[in-house]
């Protein structure tokens, strides 16, 4: 059995396209079998929603009378900076920014209320920002202050470019130290008093598709509500990281650049988040449709979370220490059952990625294709896959001679 | 008939260094155990009492705190979820002392169960989008 996306458009343009979410299509295979199954199934729409901290924003005020240069200059929305090493009216938020009045971590634990993802959000919902800039002047742009508010609605161009989003799997944070650390996974109590993890395991856009044999550059997808695109493989894309026998990556691996028309997303799938004592970040909500090309691509798409390890990583000393130490390997499944057992100890386990909202996000994009209103790209290049040699490599850090 | 009830004691400065909670077992024979305190001599205080005994026992007991001068509140008001803002990511499952978050296994979302909050407020500030409120 084969099929092309070609021919799987034609069906969604006709509204016969079968489409089932990732968490569907498992029971289904296991109760037809690949065979039957690849022959009724077109298209196996994925999800995941959860803090991605490589996350932001780019857009275009509009010149304001008399010109002002912003390149080069200051600008801050709502206090958060936004980056200006650009032209004249372009900007760049990231959604790790902070205010610089912002007291960060000086009382441990810092709660970082307020930053560049909230910009993100409020922006997206329609909001108005404020925006205090000061520039340096120049003849062709005189002005040295500018302060006014923005909104969406007004702005030439607002898009949402994302540079390292959906992470293939991810590492499960442990605290082996006798103090409570807050982390990027969330606050970990001493003693392996939980254990937190971050992906939507077997819902989830690049688990589904270990090999990248769809998802490709120019891959159509669901982004923050709205739509977007593959742009690139995302930063630290890993493709030789461990993989169990079933090709599924058991370790952070590959991950994707996205990029989308802002104006057209919703704040319930960009949401500004706040991790206690490590910084600010962006919550964001991404869907990817697999399309059943091969009764190989369904086999990957019929992974259960017990399929799916991770490895649990000690954050208080093996992560901030660089050292490749594991505490354990677990399973999806076993994460989700709220409790595993780890050297000994019944562990309670947390997610800081929503499930419920990734089963909403793989919902909402296979009823979009259902009803014909969304129909599958054919990526124009593939992502760097094991051939590529590509593994993402530490830092080589090397004095500065003067 | 016996009753067991959260309450959040708010003591004025002019009363904080005086005994008052004691004369709840002592004269009306109520059992307190208190989930939290914060007292600063010359501030306000603040005190989360679980009161258990029988109902008429406890109506005069308030009725005490009442007129010492204390404001009282129900804690299940304390502290409220934002819909709006919650993903159910889960986050503050393993954050409450009590087991008030409870992950759904048909829906997968997280369930406030607002009867085991002792308005700790620990979920406050670990909630990722902080959706978790403390009304006062």
């Amino acid at each position: 059995m084969t099929r092309t996306i070609g021919e799987i458009n034609e069906k969604i343009k006709l509204g016969k396209a079968v489409v089932v979410t990732a968490e569907e299509i498992i029971d289904l295979v296991r109760e037809k079998g690949l065979q039957k199954v690849a022959r009724e199934v077109d298209v196996v729409t994925t999800g995941t929603l959860g803090p991605m901290c490589s996350s932001g924003a780019y857009f275009n005020i509009g010149h304001s009378k008399p010109r002002i240069k912003l390149g080069g200059g200051r600008v801050y929305l709502n206090d958060v900076p936004a980056y200006t090493g650009l032209a004249a009216a372009d900007l760049f938020v990231g959604a790790g920014a902070l205010p610089d009045d912002d007291p960060r971590n000086r009382v441990h634990p810092g709660e970082f209320n307020y930053g560049g993802g909230h910009v993100i959000e409020e922006l997206v919902a329609g909001k108005d920002i404020s925006l205090v800039a000061t520039a340096y002047g120049t003849d062709c742009y005189p002005r040295k202050r500018l302060e006014t508010l923005i909104n969406i609605k007004d702005l030439n161009e607002a898009v949402l470019f994302n540079i390292r989003n959906a992470y293939q799997n991810y590492n499960v944070a442990a605290n082996l130290s006798k103090r409570t650390i807050y982390t990027y996974l969330g606050v970990l109590k001493p003693n392996l008093g939980n254990i937190n993890y971050a992906t939507a395991g077997q819902l989830s856009p690049l688990l589904n598709d270990p090999y990248y044999k769809t998802i490709g550059i120019g891959t159509k997808i669901f982004l923050g509500g709205g739509t977007g695109y593959v742009a690139w493989q995302g930063t630290q894309h890993s493709p030789n990281a461990p993989r169990t026998d079933n090709g599924v990556p058991s370790r952070g691996a590959g991950t994707l650049a996205v990029i989308g028309d802002l104006k057209h997303m919703n704040p319930r799938w960009l949401v500004g988040t706040s991790m206690l004592g490590y910084g600010c970040t962006l919550t964001v909500g991404i869907g990817v449709p697999i399309p059943i090309l091969s009764e190989e691509i369904l086999r990957y798409t019929a992974v259960s979370d017990s399929e799916i390890m991770a490895a649990v990583i000690d954050y208080s000393d093996a992560y901030p220490n660089l050292k490749p130490d594991i505490v354990a390997e677990v399973s999806y499944a076993q994460l989700r059952s709220g409790r595993v057992n780890i050297q000994g100890k019944d562990v309670p386990t947390a997610s800081l990625s929503s499930y419920s909202r990734a089963l909403e996000i793989a919902g909402t994009l296979k009823t979009w294709i259902e009803n014909g209103e969304f129909l599958l790209s054919e990526p124009v290049a593939p992502l760097p896959g094991i051939e590529s040699g590509i593994s993402c490599k530490p830092l080589n850090e090397r004095p500065i001679e003067e | 008939m016996a009753v067991a009830k959260k309450i959040v004691l708010r003591f004025p400065k002019r009363i904080v260094d005086r005994p008052i909670v004691y004369r709840l077992v002592k004269d009306f024979d109520l059992e307190f155990n208190i989930l939290k305190a914060f007292f600063t001599p010359e501030e306000e205080g603040l005190m989360v009492l679980e009161i258990r005994g029988r109902q008429e026992d406890y109506d005069k007991g308030i009725n005490y705190l009442t007129k010492s001068g204390i404001k009282i509140q129900s804690l299940s008001q304390d502290v409220v979820r934002n819909e709006d803002r919650c993903t159910h990511c889960g986050a503050c499952v393993t954050i409450c002392p009590t087991g008030a978050f409870v992950l759904d296994p048909v829906t997968k979302k997280i369930n406030f169960e607002d009867d085991k909050c002792i308005a700790c407020g620990q979920c406050i500030t670990a909630c990722p989008p902080r959706a978790m409120e403390l009304h006062f």
